[in-house]
């Protein structure tokens, strides 16, 4: 009766009609993985850094519940090292969507001695914030961290699972991790154990930005360029802030800067660069010739800096 | 052509060290300028140290210390590169037989394999081993590059004579679409430009070909398949008693005002809604996320599946399937493990193992039934609840599973359903 009825029908769907754009079906993949954290794990947590790509997985988390609210609160590891701007965005953020926001202070603990303070002129709280964020996940017995990470973006990262298993330690064994096939993913874990997990696995920087202007989303105003006072050191041109030492003959520069990518101010660069908008910076990106971490210090410590800090729990 | 018309292609390649398999990744990502200038020059530091003569793409797939370190890829990795036309995601694994578990991770979710052939050596076993893995894993299409032509003096009857012994071995595969390209990765003939030394060659490039092949059909469109994830209530003020049911399409296409069936309770409803975030859609097909909206109030939670009521997945506790160990722990007959197939998850106990089959020749072994890490074996099992099972040459995604160790939570095995 049915292949009757279609066969009547004025306007037969040819089966080409059932294409997605590239974006529709990221979209989709990440809205998948996010309904799978919900489900397969009691206590999940979004960690939330105000970066561009935490900011899209928030927003992806919203439409996976829709029109229901998320099942589960945002986590932000503070080093106080942040761009300003980015902290005023996230409690922005909570406060117009309505979310949980826990706030870890790194600076709690280095203060109760739990780690020790990086010193000397290119100190960062790159790894101290590791501990900060270890015994959040432990007090708040979080069984699963969503993030923002993307395999695109340094080369340990291109091994990552989309459900990376994290032992009690909360260590990562890349040579050990679980094998993830079709739609299918282990979450099975046990006490004391938590997995890490990444929505946004597979987009690239340029399908972030594409997808931010495609749905229209705000985000903090520094991605965008503005006025700042710089040095460069190493090449990597550093905003000043009180926590950065000036060494003999540097000195300050006020130049137009945007950032690519949103970390502490210690270690992230900016860029040289005129992007008023999305259309700007997607216009840059597809003709760029430097990865968005390529102006990351913490990355050009070693040729395996992330792998070593992935290994003990980092992002 | 917009970045809002691109579509998605996912491929995969095999190989090891020598068959060129790094330098056509590099290939591909380098003359699609996917390869960033730090990238090339961390690259470019690293050969130096190595003292290696040329800049090694290969470092560029090989990510992790250890892999670089010995020179040999361990894991999948995930690159990107896209054209105006098309994202591509590589899923790059390493060829060795004791990666099998690795490639056949890889090939779960490609639409097509590229096979690379070396134009000196011929179909060897490696070739056949890729080969058999992708068919046995359903990918739709395979391009078989036959590399390395700048070392036959781009000859066309050495490239025939591999695409014949090709076809011989590659009649018995289950696959329809296998196409054959002459390439160099290393001088970049017919990879990305099409080649000025092979002009006996008329066929497009691999590139054209990966921008243009068509995917639309790759999904099953005819079964409606709709696993319920998760059930979304809000029961906020402004949608007190909605009631949807979140999931991904796995296959069919999915329309409002459609009749359906709820498995296994095997109650009728209409589809109400289906909704988005954006708003109501009127069709839903895969890979579409989506919520639907029943008419009526049914019971229904995750690992439940909406089907149309004249077309249903067989509901069954025997299941018949194609395993592929993972674990170094063997496989036990009569041994239990939990089992997740669509968002269902039960416990099975496995009965019998028919027959291994070896990857390079696909004999089937029907006196050595040891299951150990890297094998494929034909097995059957019993589960304690009903799977609402498709075969897995109809659909790919309700016809596979995973099978999981329940004492170390490791993933031990991928079952395809027969």
């Amino acid at each position: 009766m049915e292949l009757f009825e279609n066969s009547l029908a004025p306007k037969k769907v040819s089966m080409d009609n059932y294409n997605m754009t590239h974006l529709d079906e990221l979209e989709s993949e990440a809205i998948y993985i996010i309904r799978e954290v919900a489900a397969q794990f009691e206590r999940p947590v979004l960690l939330f850094s105000g970066g561009k790509d935490s900011i899209t997985v928030f927003h992806l988390a919203r439409k996976a519940f829709w029109p229901g609210k998320i099942p589960f609160p945002l986590m932000h590891i503070d080093t106080e090292h942040n761009f300003p701007e980015a902290i005023i965005y996230r409690d922005n953020l909570a406060r117009q969507f309505g979310v949980n926001m826990i706030v870890k202070s790194v600076q709690d603990s280095i203060d109760s001695g739990r780690v020790t303070e990086e010193t000397g002129v290119n100190a960062s709280r790159n790894f101290a914030q590791i501990t900060t964020l270890l015994d959040a996940v432990e007090e708040g017995k979080f069984t699963a961290c969503l993030g923002g990470a993307r395999r695109d973006e340094e080369k340990a990262r291109a091994k990552e699972r989309f459900f990376s298993h994290r032992d009690d330690f909360g260590q990562w064994d890349p040579k050990n991790q679980r094998p993830e096939l079709w739609n299918l993913f282990n979450g099975r874990h046990r006490i004391g154990e938590h997995f890490r997990v990444f929505p946004i696995s597979n987009w690239t920087e340029m399908d972030v930005w594409q997808y931010l202007k495609k749905e229209n989303i705000e985000i903090p105003s520094i991605y965008f360029t503005h006025e700042r006072e710089v040095i460069e050191r190493d090449g990597v041109i550093l905003s000043k802030s009180p926590f950065l030492t000036l060494k003999p003959g540097e000195s300050y520069q006020t130049r137009k800067v945007r950032y690519r990518t949103l970390g502490d101010m210690t270690c992230t660069g900016a860029v040289y660069s005129e992007c008023y908008d999305f259309d700007d910076i997607i216009e840059e990106v597809s003709a760029t010739r430097v990865t968005e971490r390529g102006g990351r210090a913490d990355d050009k410590r070693s040729e395996t800096a992330m792998e070593d800090r992935k290994k003990e729990g980092y992002f | 052509m917009s970045y809002m018309d691109m579509t998605l292609l996912r491929f995969t390649t095999a190989g090891s060290v020598d068959d060129g398999k790094s330098t056509l990744i590099g290939r591909l990502l380098y003359d699609t300028k996917s390869i960033f200038e730090d990238q090339y020059q961390a690259l470019e530091e690293t050969s130096q140290k190595r003292g290696d003569e040329d800049v090694d793409l290969a470092l560029l797939t090989d990510g992790l210390k250890a892999e670089r370190e010995q020179g040999i890829t361990i894991d999948v990795a995930y690159r990107y590169f896209s054209t105006p036309k098309r994202k591509f995601i590589i899923a790059d694994t390493p060829g060795h037989i004791q990666y099998t578990r690795n490639m056949v991770t890889g090939a779960s979710t490609a639409n097509l394999a590229i096979v690379l052939v070396d134009a000196r050596n011929g179909v060897v076993e490696q070739t056949k081993r890729h080969s058999f893995i992708a068919a046995l894993l359903g990918i739709p299409h395979i391009v078989v590059c036959v590399n390395k032509m700048d070392l036959v003096n781009y000859s066309e009857d050495a490239y025939t004579e591999i695409v014949e012994q090709y076809q011989e071995f590659g009649a018995r595969l289950d696959v329809n679409d296998i196409r054959f390209i002459p390439i160099s990765a290393l001088k970049g003939d017919n990879v990305v430009d099409r080649s000025e030394s092979m002009e006996w060659y008329d066929g497009p490039t691999l590139l054209y070909t990966l921008e243009n092949l068509h995917i639309g059909s790759d999904n099953n469109l005819i079964d409606v398949r709709f696993p319920v994830q998760c059930v979304i209530r809000p029961q906020t003020e402004s949608h007190p008693d909605y009631r949807g049911y979140g999931g991904r399409m796995a296959g069919g296409v999915l329309k409002k005002g459609d009749e359906v069936k709820v498995l296994p309770s095997g109650w009728t409803s209409k589809v109400k809604s289906i909704d988005t975030f954006q708003g109501e859609v009127e069709v839903a097909f895969p890979p579409m996320s989506v919520t639907v909206c029943l008419e009526d109030d049914i019971d229904i939670s995750r690992g439940d599946m909406i089907v149309r009521p004249n077309n249903s997945p067989e509901a069954s506790q025997r299941i018949d399937a194609m395993l592929c160990w993972f674990n170094e722990n063997p496989l036990k007959v009569g041994g239990k493990y939990a089992v997740k197939h669509t968002s269902r998850d039960a416990r099975c106990i496995i009965d019998t193992v028919q027959y291994k089959v070896d990857v390079n020749t696909l004999h089937r072994d029907q006196d050595d039934k040891t299951v150990g890490m890297n094998d494929i074996a034909r097995v059957s099992f019993k589960s304690t609840l009903p799977l609402f099972a498709d075969r897995y040459s109809r659909n790919r995604l309700t016809g596979s599973f995973i099978l999981i160790d329940e004492g170390t939570n490791e993933t031990v095995a991928a079952g395809m359903i027969l």
